[in-house]
């Protein structure tokens, strides 16, 4: 706990431009937010110019690199299409995580209203927005992304440790045991893919 | 003279060993040797020339025979090598200790190079006063060291719709255990004082990605480390040189790699690393999120399918490792029929708490097939469940903590394949 302690008189104040430089984080009730707006307009050419070469023009997509729009509806389905339009619960992280981590290999390039700008077109590409929006610090809570609802705290306390915390079986367990699937009939390992294997891949790349 | 130590002397005694190992095996195992072993009987040139010098090698590699126990990766997971990751070749290590240099890396803008002299730490936010560090700043504080192991959220991720990739290493190997050095996040936070409303804190790191993570200000304040040493060196630079977060038993995306910046905050900045990601979608389309303890988890590392037996029955060492995020392996029970009957195997070493722990179970192995699983139990009384009981509760799309029981099928030959049993 945070009881008062011996302080050993290590390290210096940080200066207030040392902070805002690297203090650039922003919370879902809007704690970080710069000043500054951008429309749709310019958001679909910034979005052109830099993101669509992975992202994709609508940001669907390019080959293996992530949707930033679509799925919606498919979070309970067999391989949920998981995008900032169907599993995003805040668009606080679309604009802390843009502006300082995209574009991928080119991070902290663009300015708060490019990034203003950006978070409206993927807004739109998401059919959350019409063609006219603008985006602002002023405005910015007023959006609320379709799934802000879908997540819940760890629950394994009461749904999983009680269940699974009973004494095991040692002996006569179970009566049969069949091998129900195996590994060496998909044949993935570690470079080869398979049809079968698409699915799962899909599932897979969301966590990357 | 030093002609004797050539690499080609060398291979050339490797290859008659092998010939006469092959022999061996022919001969019967334990039964007498027909003729005399010329690995015994002939003068090999390493017991007669001479070896390298000291100074040949100024820090050493392992010796090439290993070449195998190297760090692998699977090009589809991801959409690149950058944002990606690897794994450890646990099916070929013992012990609880991984080797740095083959310890897995998951990197999200790559592993970046930060020299000590450009390093900054700072803490901001709810504090007293907000602080920068250098790195000889935190060299000054009092240290500790601690054993932990670090778990990839997604470990065993791929494996939760089916068995899909064939070898410990592709199905557990995102996991490394080292001994860590460093200063208690604690005592950093206590130097710029933390102030009452601060009840969260956003860590990050130096890199492009950042990887944002919030953390309750208790964890923090418990016993998360700021390190700068793993087993007895500088980190890795792609551990996060030169300075790391040891997060004790949780999930290995909160370890912020080349650490940066730690804010004391009133809320959780519900940060793409803890929304988009590292959330745990159910089968009614609901996600936990700050999913952030790693339960008990264990896996047979040999026989395997990367370390099939080899040398027939008789005698038969199954070895593996168990881990638990809410305290210490306390059992690890062993099965051969698939978990109709289970013995309670042998640890290395009493379990520490958020360690690796090893395990053996030492069998005569009458050369029928088996199904090897390998089941854990922790300090807390947590049994480590089956894929089908974790299924029950989660649906097969929370591609994250999968901690089920591991099934192998070896079979006669003494192969080795991942499979599920019903």
């Amino acid at each position: 706990s945070p009881a008062l302690a011996e302080k050993f008189g290590l390290g210096r104040p940080a200066l207030p431009e040392e902070i805002a430089a690297w203090n650039l984080d922003v919370a879902p009730d809007g704690t970080g937010l710069p000043e500054g707006s951008g429309t749709v307009a310019d958001g679909e050419m910034l979005f052109s110019e830099n993101c669509a070469v992975c992202h994709g023009e609508f940001a669907e997509g390019v080959d293996n690199w992530p949707k930033l729009a679509g799925g919606e509806g498919t979070l309970a389905n067999d391989d949920p299409v998981k995008t900032v339009g169907s599993y995003w619960p805040y668009l606080s992280t679309v604009f802390d995580y843009v502006h300082r981590s995209m574009p991928f290999g080119g991070a902290q390039t663009l300015s708060a209203d490019e990034v203003y700008a950006i978070t409206a077109y993927i807004l739109y590409s998401n059919f959350l927005v019409d063609d006219d929006f603008e985006l602002s610090r002023e405005n910015f809570l007023e959006v609320e992304l379709p799934n802000a609802g879908g997540f819940i705290v760890d629950d394994r306390a009461e749904t999983e440790y009680p269940q699974f915390s009973q004494a095991p079986c040692m002996t006569d367990c179970k009566d049969t045991v069949e091998i129900t699937m195996r590994a060496a009939v998909l044949d993935v390992t570690p470079e080869e893919e398979s049809a079968d294997a698409v699915a799962e891949k899909e599932a897979i790349k969301q966590a990357a | 003279m030093t002609d004797q130590s050539q690499p080609s002397t060398t291979r050339r005694g490797f290859i008659k060993a092998g010939l006469a190992t092959g022999g061996a095996i022919a001969a019967g195992g334990a039964a007498g040797a027909a003729e005399p072993d010329p690995l015994i009987t002939e003068i090999q040139p390493w017991a007669q020339g001479l070896g390298d010098g000291v100074d040949a090698v100024p820090y050493g590699l392992p010796i090439e025979y290993e070449s195998d126990v190297v760090r692998r990766n699977v090009p589809w997971l991801t959409a690149d090598v950058i944002s990606s990751i690897n794994f450890t070749p646990i099916h070929a290590l013992d012990g609880t200790i991984t080797p740095q240099g083959c310890a897995f890396e998951r990197h999200h803008s790559g592993a970046i190079e930060l020299r000590k002299e450009d390093y900054r730490l700072m803490i901001n936010g709810l504090v007293d006063t907000p602080l920068v560090f250098t790195y000889e700043d935190l060299e000054r504080f009092p240290r500790e060291s601690h054993v932990y192991f670090c778990e990839c959220a997604a470990n065993t991720g791929m494996e939760w719709a089916g068995a899909q990739l064939n070898g410990a290493q592709f199905t557990h190997g995102m996991i490394h255990n080292m001994e860590y050095t460093g200063v208690p996040l604690r005592t950093l936070l206590e130097e710029a004082g933390v102030q009452p409303e601060g009840k969260w804190i956003f860590v990050e790191g130096a890199d492009a990605s950042s990887n944002g993570r919030s953390m309750p200000l208790e964890k923090a304040m418990d016993d998360v480390l700021v390190a700068f040493k793993a087993n007895g060196e500088a980190l890795r630079k792609e551990h996060g040189y030169p300075v790391r977060l040891v997060v004790p038993g949780w999930e290995g995306n909160m370890w912020i790699k080349w650490l940066r910046r730690v804010e004391v905050t009133t809320q959780a900045i519900e940060s793409r690393e803890e929304t988009s990601k590292y959330t745990d979608t159910l089968a009614d389309g609901t996600s936990r999120k700050w999913t952030w303890v790693m339960d008990a988890k264990s896996v047979i590392t040999s026989p395997s399918p990367q370390s099939p037996i080899k040398h027939g029955p008789g005698p038969l060492v199954i070895t593996g490792l168990a881990w638990s995020g809410r305290g210490a392996i306390e059992r690890v029970d062993v099965s051969t029929d698939g978990g109709k009957t289970w013995q309670t195997a042998r640890l290395a070493q009493p379990g520490q708490p958020m360690a690796l722990s090893r395990f053996y179970l030492d069998i005569d192995w009458d050369g029928s097939e088996m199904l090897l699983q390998s089941r854990a139990m922790d300090s807390t009384g947590y049994v480590q469940p089956t894929k089908a009981q974790l299924r029950e509760v989660r649906g097969l799309n929370s591609i994250y903590h999968n901690n089920c029981i591991q099934t192998w099928w070896v079979k006669e030959s003494g192969e080795a394949e991942n499979v599920e049993v019903s």
